[in-house]
């Protein structure tokens, strides 16, 4: 059995950020990532991010991935466990961890759970066809494999992911049929939508999927309006001739290792779901169990990086190491705070609101 | 291929087998859990169980946040077995 002061679970931004917060206090740090590289999202990520300066707004996040792996990598302090999937926190605290074709054991002082978040899926028939596909997927696929999904698209959701994967959709030299959107309005970014609407494609709002068509893939898509209460309005259904229906309806916290610790969990639908109460140190209500990024309440890329910061040092600093950790905790929640701020964080701080413990 | 839809994908669930388990008096997650395996599959309910607990408070006109939910159990996904019968070499 290994043992180690902080375990994080979870190598993207957050985990990647916790990792150096962490290891910069003097903690030793176990990175458990199941994929075959740290990066998490970020790797599929070929925009330019938004957000905070300090979090490398303008830089794509393929890149982004490079800079903060390079980070936890300069510190000989940090471990790092890739292609090894933890597969439970049992109650004594024994992480154990499918690491290549092994079964390992670990213990942990600390634990950070920084696992992600996990694509919605969508209620319609014939939804099982092979060719409706959730829009991370769709990124994983080209972005990462260089493969398209298929020639024409209908996406569903156009929220900025639904936006940004269509846009790369037509930049792969696929065509975009329309984009639709359950809501009145869009959710996305107007950055985001005029890039698409330039290119001539329709966003179709107060629209929603009602029929997947195809005997052994997608042939087409049948779609109709809603109306004020979100029901559908008959005879206005249209059909559509495309191959792929892709799902951007949003994502759910990745939770599960929390379950199984046994931390208070709620069901709040603006973090996206089930997700753990939680302290101003992002400690869960087990003791030494913290959660940053996505898997505390699905955010975006910023917020998860300073989040995993603060959870490290939360971490480092419980353990006794404190160089400048709660000065720079202090930092970086005002820093997170100013993110948070105005309309476009409303609904964030109304779901934190309802996790405060 | 008839037309279904699909709550579960793992466990080919689909909305209308759903649907009559409430109907013949279902009323929690862990009921349709165990009467159909729904949210038991690969992904471990992942992706269905909040589709399911959204039918289940639908059918009931309660919020989902009302709706139980089981706990998830290790492991977190599917492993050979031979994982775990080996054991671990310096347990």
């Amino acid at each position: 059995m290994q043992s180690t002061e902080i375990a994080i679970i979870g190598g993207g931004p957050a985990g990647m950020c916790a990792a150096q917060a962490a290891a910069e206090q003097g903690a030793r740090v176990t990175l458990i990532d199941r994929g075959k590289q740290l990066g998490g999202q970020l790797v599929k990520q070929t925009h330019r991010f938004f957000g905070s300066e300090y979090e490398y707004a303008g830089i794509r996040g393929i890149h982004i991935a490079n800079i903060l792996e390079d980070a936890v990598r300069k510190l000989d302090n940090i471990e790092i466990k890739i292609d090894s999937t933890v597969l439970a926190i049992y109650g004594d605290g024994v992480i154990t961890i499918e690491e290549g074709e092994n079964y390992k054991k670990l213990t942990s002082k600390k634990t950070i759970i920084s696992t992600g978040a996990s694509e919605k899926m969508l209620v319609f028939t014939n939804n099982d066809l092979p060719g409706v596909y959730g829009a991370g997927a769709v990124q994983t696929l080209m972005n990462e494999h260089g493969v398209i999904p298929g020639e024409n698209v209908l996406m569903i959701g156009a929220g900025n992911i639904g936006l940004i994967v269509s846009y790369q959709l037509i930049q792969a030299g696929v065509k975009v049929a329309a984009v639709i959107e359950a809501a009145p309005q869009f959710g996305g970014y107007h950055v985001h939508a005029a890039k698409i609407k330039r290119i001539g494609v329709p966003i179709l709002t107060s629209h929603t999927i009602k029929e997947a068509i195809g005997k052994e893939f997608v042939e087409g898509a049948v779609i109709c309006r809603l109306d004020a209460n979100w029901k559908q309005i008959a005879g206005t259904e249209k059909k559509l001739d495309v191959d792929v229906i892709c799902l951007a309806v949003g994502l759910s916290p990745l939770v599960e290792l929390l379950w199984h610790a046994g931390c208070q969990m709620k069901y709040v639908p603006q973090p996206g779901g089930y997700v753990a109460l939680r302290d101003r140190d992002l400690q869960t209500t087990v003791p030494g169990i913290y959660i940053a990024g996505d898997a505390s309440g699905v955010e975006e890329a910023s917020s998860a990086m300073i989040e995993g910061k603060i959870a490290g040092l939360s971490a480092a600093e419980a353990l006794g190491y404190n160089k400048n950790a709660s000065h720079m905790k202090a930092k970086y929640m005002e820093e997170i705070n100013i993110l948070r701020a105005g309309n476009v964080g409303k609904k964030v701080r109304e779901g934190l609101k309802m996790l405060a413990v | 291929m008839s037309a279904k839809t699909y709550i579960c994908r793992c466990e080919d669930v689909t909305l209308a087998e759903v649907q009559q388990m409430l109907k013949d008096g279902a009323q929690t997650m862990e009921e349709i859990k165990r009467l159909s395996r729904c949210t038991m599959g690969p992904c471990q309910g992942r992706i269905c169980r909040i589709l399911l607990a959204q039918e289940i408070a639908k059918n009931s006109s309660r919020n989902v946040t009302e709706i139980d939910v089981p706990t998830y159990r290790a492991p977190g996904k599917p492993i050979k077995l031979g994982l775990i019968a080996c054991g671990e070499e310096d347990a």
